[in-house]
């Protein structure tokens, strides 16, 4: 990536920590220096982002006024609505459902872009990627129009064929289909572009050795793909599950919620409950649900990239 | 130009010494190297010179003022690097040229430095290339340029031919010793390769563990290691270690090494290891070179015994032969027409006259 | 050690051979099929904006073939590039979106540089709570962010919510950790030696910095650049909380909000708009494709 003209040295790791103290010396208070320069990043984080999420907690356990400390009532109230458990129930199905198909997806065709020939492959990349360059809010307009009750270019194409119409986002089933497959279409791509630098940094050595050992078509996929890909498939895979879980433009554009409710996730939901129906401290309980899944993922996602993290 | 002088500096690592104390005298003009294994602390040495490592105890001085505190731009040293550390995005020009610009040099005086050191260097034409575009004795050419441009007191080498094949890695070794016979600049030079350090240096100094072995140069260390580790880093193939013991036949002291091979010692050396222990446990020292073929008419010192060959390498202008002592695996040197056969016995000849004898225990050279 | 087990399978190795090549010919028209396939379903909303938008009113009522355009016209892209409200949304992003790259720059470059090569107390604690920041998303803190904002209002008088650069508070929570954290991958692959051989010219840190690490890093540099320009443009929360009246509202905003009148739908201007909104970071993205993907793929982007 970096155009370096050095090549790797023999020097190890104990010797890079010792540079480090080296360059201490090198400018007096170094470390000062450098702690200058975090500075407005540690401020950015302090102030906007890890204050926040402590206040998202504070704010929870208000009454609708704001004026009342009600502890864990509005958890308790949120447990006694079926409309609360209905999100969830959506939040983890179109989480689920949408990160396994675009892993899927992505799989696949990461490995038909990695079988074309490597000239090609740039613009078979450029093409696939278009999704996921295109600001969601934008895309999924493309999306509501193609669904339209009345003027749906799929049921008109589907017509031709003697099918349908559907109603895609009228019925609850459809519907809850639909907004799984605008967000596949939307990170399908990403997955794709992961995979495929996952397989380009598989040596081809390993390939022919297997080819060698008289593996065939399925087992090499299974006995060195895999293998090989293994973290850049966990990795990516719960970077997907977080955001998914987050999403907000798809399912607000598409249905906003609807029918009756039954596409909401926690992000959409707390959003008409906090923001629409001016209820902050509810809305702030309903997008922490967000935040254990959040958690475990994150948990995971550290243990494999600290690697990463020591070296820098 | 100036000299560097190092009093018992110390480099600490959190738990590890990694130098343990060293003194070193590097006079003006001198070309030292600083040879040693990995991790015995020759490029921390190096680096404490240039000011990239903190120096934990001890003094370093360079012309004489103490400068273990000043940061490194202020200690006019140019530093050339193992993987050449060339500035990817400028040009050979404007790498030579960064330090002189940094310290704002008028622009007159830097095309003409920049000029002279690529004259010097053979790299005239190159001057507008990227990094990128050259090949590795290019590039190596192209730091060394960056150094000669600076025209500081001291020249640090870390180890600048490692990443080099062979073939260019001799070329690049005149080469260096050419700039320094031109510059005349105090150079420090660290490498692993005892050829290097035999070949480029006024004296070497030999280091093992975080401490120096013995300083010398070429020809002492070779003639006269003080210890074994010097001994057996000091030339190639290495030099043999048998065990042995002293004793006395017939009045005369002999170096016994089995049962049934024992040499009389040649005189001046049976005067210099008169006074040993006949029961102290010895090593015999004898490279390669002392062990040859067995001539008709030989020289005294040289002691003729049979041995019987295990494997043989021919060499072309020599062939190394390897044969075993008592589970001691020893090495000589023959001429390629003694006849010399895997698995065959040959006559050969040890020159006592170069022998060492060390403590076994200590490795002590007695 | 290939070429030896080559060798050994010497006697089978043509049948083999001639086998693995019409294997890989059908691999290969399969794996075109299906890359048809695929650029089909992928391409089919934005084409599907493209055709729609050269479409009068009356076309689109007239429910004639939805994938033809019978009388294409531009009429909506001029009556979009000359409605003084889309022009101000359209302003109004890209006011953002370039303020809001600068910042993003300003704040990590320095920041990743310092990580990567400066080490000081807590310096590892912090490389790592980037990262965690970036995983937290956006629906997570929209709701105390705007009663934190609307609070300071109270306290100081000064009004943020409903200003567009409010905005400019808060994209950079977005961006910032994600372009520190790829600018730290990139620094710390430059070799230490780099910098070492800067000091020994002379170089203080900050002439190390920009005269060695951003240009030698620009490749990373550019690659965040973008990230964090599409990241603006395309963020749809925070301005949809923070912003209500018409002529503070950004382009994605503006569009779902005011062209989406009640129940008339103007399909025409609406897939114009979008595509319009589309545009920046597809022209980006189509003349910077490396950098893009590669920046995709330095941080292990949220997808």
């Amino acid at each position: 990536m970096v155009d370096v003209t050095l090549q790797p040295n023999r020097v190890g790791t104990t010797h890079a920590a010792r540079r480090r103290n080296g360059l201490r010396n090198a400018l007096g208070r170094k470390s000062t220096v450098a702690f200058l320069m975090a500075l407005p990043l540690i401020i950015l984080i302090g102030v906007l982002v890890v204050y926040p999420a402590f206040y998202a907690l504070h704010l929870a356990t208000l009454n609708k006024s704001m004026s009342k400390f009600v502890g864990f009532g509005n958890f308790e109230f949120l447990f006694k609505r079926e409309i609360f458990w209905m999100v969830v129930r959506q939040s983890c199905l179109f989480a689920i459902s949408a990160v396994i198909f675009k892993a899927l997806i992505g799989f696949i065709v990461a490995h038909f872009v990695h079988n074309v020939p490597a000239k090609k492959q740039r613009k078979w990349r450029g093409m696939l990627l278009v999704p996921w360059v295109i600001p969601p809010a934008m895309s999924t307009l493309a999306w509501l129009w193609l669904f339209d009750p009345s003027y749906s270019a799929f049921n008109y194409t589907l017509g031709l064929f003697g099918i349908g119409p559907i109603s895609w986002l009228g019925e609850i089933g459809w519907a809850r289909f639909s907004v799984i497959l605008v967000n596949v279409w939307y990170g399908a791509p990403f997955f794709m572009i992961m995979y495929l630098a996952a397989l380009k940094s598989v040596p081809e050595q390993l390939y022919e050795a297997a080819a060698i050992d008289g593996a065939n078509w399925w087992q090499r996929i299974w006995y060195v793909t895999l293998p090989m890909m293994r973290n850049i498939i966990a990795i990516t895979t719960l970077f997907s599950l977080i955001v998914t879980f987050a999403n907000f433009d798809i399912t607000r554009i598409l249905t906003n919620g609807g029918p009756l409710d039954h596409t909401h996730l926690f992000a959409t939901w707390a959003f008409r409950v906090g923001i629409e129906s001016s209820d902050i401290p509810l809305g702030a309980s309903v997008s922490l649900f967000m935040f254990p899944i959040l958690a475990i993922a994150a948990v995971f996602i550290l243990r494999d990239i600290s690697k990463r993290g020591n070296e820098a | 130009m100036a000299d560097v002088t190092l009093r018992k500096v110390v480099k600490r690592y959190d738990d590890v010494e990694a130098v343990r104390g060293i003194d070193l005298d590097i006079a003006d003009h001198e070309f030292v190297v600083l040879v040693g294994p990995s991790g015995c602390g020759k490029s921390t040495t190096l680096r404490m010179i240039a000011g990239l490592e903190d120096i934990s105890d001890g003094d370093i001085m360079i012309g004489g003022d103490v400068v273990n505190d000043v940061p490194p731009k202020d200690r006019d040293i140019a530093m050339v690097f193992q993987n050449y550390a060339l500035y990817p995005h400028m040009t050979v020009a404007e790498n030579m040229s960064f330090g002189l610009r940094l310290k704002h040099y008028p622009k007159a005086e830097i095309k003409s430095r920049v000029a002279e050191a690529a004259r010097m260097l053979d790299i005239t034409d190159l001057v507008d290339r990227k990094p990128k575009q050259l090949s590795g004795g290019q590039r190596q050419r192209v730091a060394m340029g960056r150094a000669i441009v600076r025209n500081p007191k001291v020249f640090l080498f870390d180890e600048p031919l490692s990443n080099l094949d062979a073939k260019l890695r001799v070329q690049m070794r005149i080469e260096i010793k050419k700039v320094h016979q031109k510059v005349r600049t105090t150079t420090v030079y660290v490498t692993h390769d005892q050829v290097e350090a035999m070949t480029l240096a006024d004296r070497v100094v030999v280091m093992n563990h975080g401490r120096i072995e013995q300083i010398g140069t070429p020809n002492e260390l070779y003639h006269n290691p003080a210890t074994r580790f010097v001994a057996s880093f000091i030339g190639s193939p290495a030099m043999n270690f048998a065990p042995c013991r002293l004793e006395d036949v017939a009045g005369r002291l002999h170096v016994r090494l089995t049962d049934r091979l024992a040499f009389p010692l040649p005189p001046q050396r049976a005067a210099r290891y008169q006074a040993i222990q006949r029961t102290d446990k010895l090593l015999l020292g004898i490279r390669p070179e002392h062990v040859a073929d067995a001539r008709p008419h030989a020289d005294p010192g040289v002691e003729p015994f049979d041995a019987m060959l295990d494997v043989t390498e021919p060499m072309g202008m020599e062939t190394l032969v390897y044969f075993t002592l008592e589970g001691t695996q020893v090495c000589g040197r023959v001429t390629p027409n003694a006849g010399a056969k895997d698995g065959s016995p040959l006559r050969m000849a040890v020159d006592l006259n170069n022998m060492h004898l060390l403590n076994e225990v200590t490795g002590a050279v007695l | 050690m290939s070429t030896v087990a080559i060798d050994k399978a010497g006697p089978t190795r043509k049948i083999k051979y001639r086998s693995m090549s019409r294997d890989r010919t059908w691999a290969l028209r399969w794996s075109y099929f299906f890359l048809v396939l695929f650029a089909i379903f992928s391409l089919t909303p934005p084409i599907y904006m493209l055709i729609t938008s050269l479409k009068s009113s009356a076309e689109i009522s007239a429910a004639t073939n939805p994938w033809w355009v019978f009388h294409p016209t531009l009429s909506n892209y001029a009556e979009l590039l000359t409605s003084n409200q889309f022009l101000r949304f359209f302003w109004n992003s890209a006011w953002i979106s370039i303020i809001v790259v600068t910042i993003t720059m300003l704040i990590s470059v320095p920041a990743a540089f310092a990580l990567a090569r400066m080490k000081f107390w807590g310096s590892a604690t912090l490389a790592t709570g980037v990262f965690l920041t970036y995983l937290i998303p956006d629906t997570l803190l929209f709701i105390p962010l705007f009663k934190m904002f609307a609070l300071f209002g109270d306290w100081t008088g000064i009004q943020l919510i409903n200003r567009w650069y409010v905005l400019l508070f808060i994209y950079p929570t977005l961006t910032v950790p994600f372009c520190t954290w790829i600018m730290i991958g990139y620094f710390a692959s430059i070799p230490k030696e780099l910098d070492e051989a800067a000091i020994i010219d002379g170089a203080s840190w900050f002439q190390t910095l920009t005269r060695i690490f951003i240009p030698v890093a620009l490749p990373g540099l550019i690659a965040a650049t973008i990230f964090a320009f599409t990241v603006s443009w395309a963020q749809y929360l925070y301005p949809l909380v923070f912003t209500t009246s018409t002529d503070q509202l950004v382009l994605p905003v503006g569009i779902t909000t005011t062209l989406i009148k009640g129940d008339v739908f103007n399909w025409g201007q609406i897939m114009t708009g979008a595509l319009l909104g589309a545009a920046p970071p597809l022209i980006i993205y189509a003349f910077l494709m490396d950098y893009y993907i590669a920046g995709l793929t330095a941080g292990a982007t949220k997808g």
